[in-house]
């Protein structure tokens, strides 16, 4: 008898099915036409997609390791709904980046090492606690819902499509998550110290979002996640934590592939399967 | 005759058995091309997992109609919007239990830290009611409980 239960799924399936989304794998842009358009670096436009894919790949990863531990079944819900937005994100992302580089999507998420994923530090660390979570998702969401908002005028039309529909799930996580930092600041005295605490978790991380990149396609600055931040933390009774960020090694940083020990975790358990049959199905 | 497009755009949601492609404006193109056809739809949200169970349907729909060629098309602008929903759509949805979305918001993204507005009740009519989760069983959903008659239901977000 057979005692390795992977062994059951990696039976015969055809040519396009793969290991990270079942049996009958579409191609998140099939039909699309992913021509690069004249004018637009390639390269620089792949490095950007794979950047926003690894961000929004690696914090789904994380939110899904929330299920069945959130404190009641309406956040659970939630969480599954923001984590699988975020994954549908990343699928289209790293699907853009591997039309131009000529990998699949699943080559790119399962097969990179470490040094390779380009992900922001904010996104690898494991949530102690509920207030981390809603601390880091009003980070994340408010941030990425204004560099989205931006980048549906991108030069490249695939980009520019993935953006505008990101825009509108990515206002719900930052709904979602701000009115729960409120309702957490403005609660009782532990509440109001562990939302507190929470954001100054998280708080050393800011920086590194808005630094700018090589790679960056639209100008960006901080002003709108400033404005954000500031009447969720006004409206909440928190105040804007005041600690230095996190330093980068050597001057580099998430996006140049230095990340923290909390990557390597997240990796091992996202990869595992896939790396252990590569190519099988399920 | 029955048209690809009649084909195509009545085929069920695979999350919202009560409405069609059609009537939830998933469906954009039908192009037919000799004993072949080009199907576009669009996802509602960028993880919707019902894409490909549409695709399998559509595809199994047009071949039973005698296609002998499908191709099955994703086109990601502009992006889904709840105010594709048709009028008989939103008849189906109210009649089963599900609100209809009201108009999705236009202009700038504005936050939200307080209550959204009402959505009536589909089953008394009743705006006496409040939102009991952002989030609902499927992507497209949101959580409500009526106080007029007491029920939970289900509404389709606006976006």
């Amino acid at each position: 008898m057979d005692d390795n239960p992977y062994e059951e799924l990696a039976d015969e399936h055809g040519a396009d099915a793969r290991w990270a989304f079942g049996t009958g794998f579409t191609d998140p842009l099939a039909g699309i036409d992913t021509t690069v358009p004249g004018g637009v670096d390639a390269d620089a436009l792949a490095a950007y997609c794979l950047a926003l894919g690894d961000d929004a790949l690696i914090y789904s990863h994380r939110l899904q390791q929330w299920m069945t531990r959130l404190p009641e079944l309406e956040e659970e819900t939630a969480i599954a709904n923001v984590a699988l937005d975020l994954l549908g994100q990343a699928r289209m992302l790293l699907a853009r980046a591997g039309t131009i580089l000529g990998r699949s999507e699943d080559e790119l998420a399962f097969f990179r090492d470490e040094p390779e994923f380009r992900n922001v530090r904010l996104v690898e660390r494991a949530d102690a606690d509920f207030g981390e979570l809603v601390g880091r998702l009003l980070i994340f969401a408010t941030w990425r819902l204004a560099l989205f908002t931006r980048l549906r005028e991108s030069a490249d039309p695939v980009l520019a499509a993935i953006a505008a529909k990101g825009v509108n799930e990515l206002a719900y996580h930052r709904d979602y998550a701000a009115q729960w930092v409120v309702r957490l600041g403005d609660g009782t005295e532990l509440s109001h110290a562990r939302m507190q605490a929470a954001l100054q978790t998280s708080w050393p991380l800011v920086d590194e979002l808005f630094a700018p990149h090589a790679g960056d396609l639209v100008p960006f600055g901080r002003e709108e996640f400033d404005v954000v931040l500031d009447t969720v933390l006004a409206t909440a009774g928190l105040t804007r934590p005041e600690v230095p960020p996190l330093a980068k090694v050597g001057g580099r940083a998430g996006r140049d592939g230095v990340h923290t020990e909390a990557l390597g975790y997240v990796l091992a358990e996202l990869q595992t399967v896939a790396r252990a049959h590569p190519e099988a199905t399920w | 005759m029955v048209s690809g497009y009649d084909v195509a755009a009545g085929t069920p949601d695979p999350e919202l058995p009560l409405v069609t492609i059609g009537d939830l404006g998933i469906l954009r193109d039908v192009e037919e091309t000799g004993d072949g056809v080009v199907v576009t739809i669009t996802p509602t949200y960028s993880g919707c997992p019902a894409m490909r169970e549409i695709t399998a349907d559509l595809t199994g729909r047009l071949t039973s109609a005698g296609y002998h060629r499908v191709e099955i098309r994703t086109r990601l602008a502009p992006p889904w919007s709840s105010d594709w929903i048709t009028a008989d759509g939103r008849a189906k949805l109210r009649a089963g239990g599900i609100a209809p979305p009201g108009p999705a918001p236009t202009g700038p993204i504005r936050l939200t830290l307080g209550p959204r507005p009402a959505i009536a009740c589909p089953r008394c009519g009743s705006t006496d009611t409040v939102s009991s989760a952002e989030f609902g069983a499927t992507a497209c959903k949101a959580l409500h409980r009526c106080r007029a008659c007491a029920e939970p239901f289900e509404a389709v977000k606006a976006i």
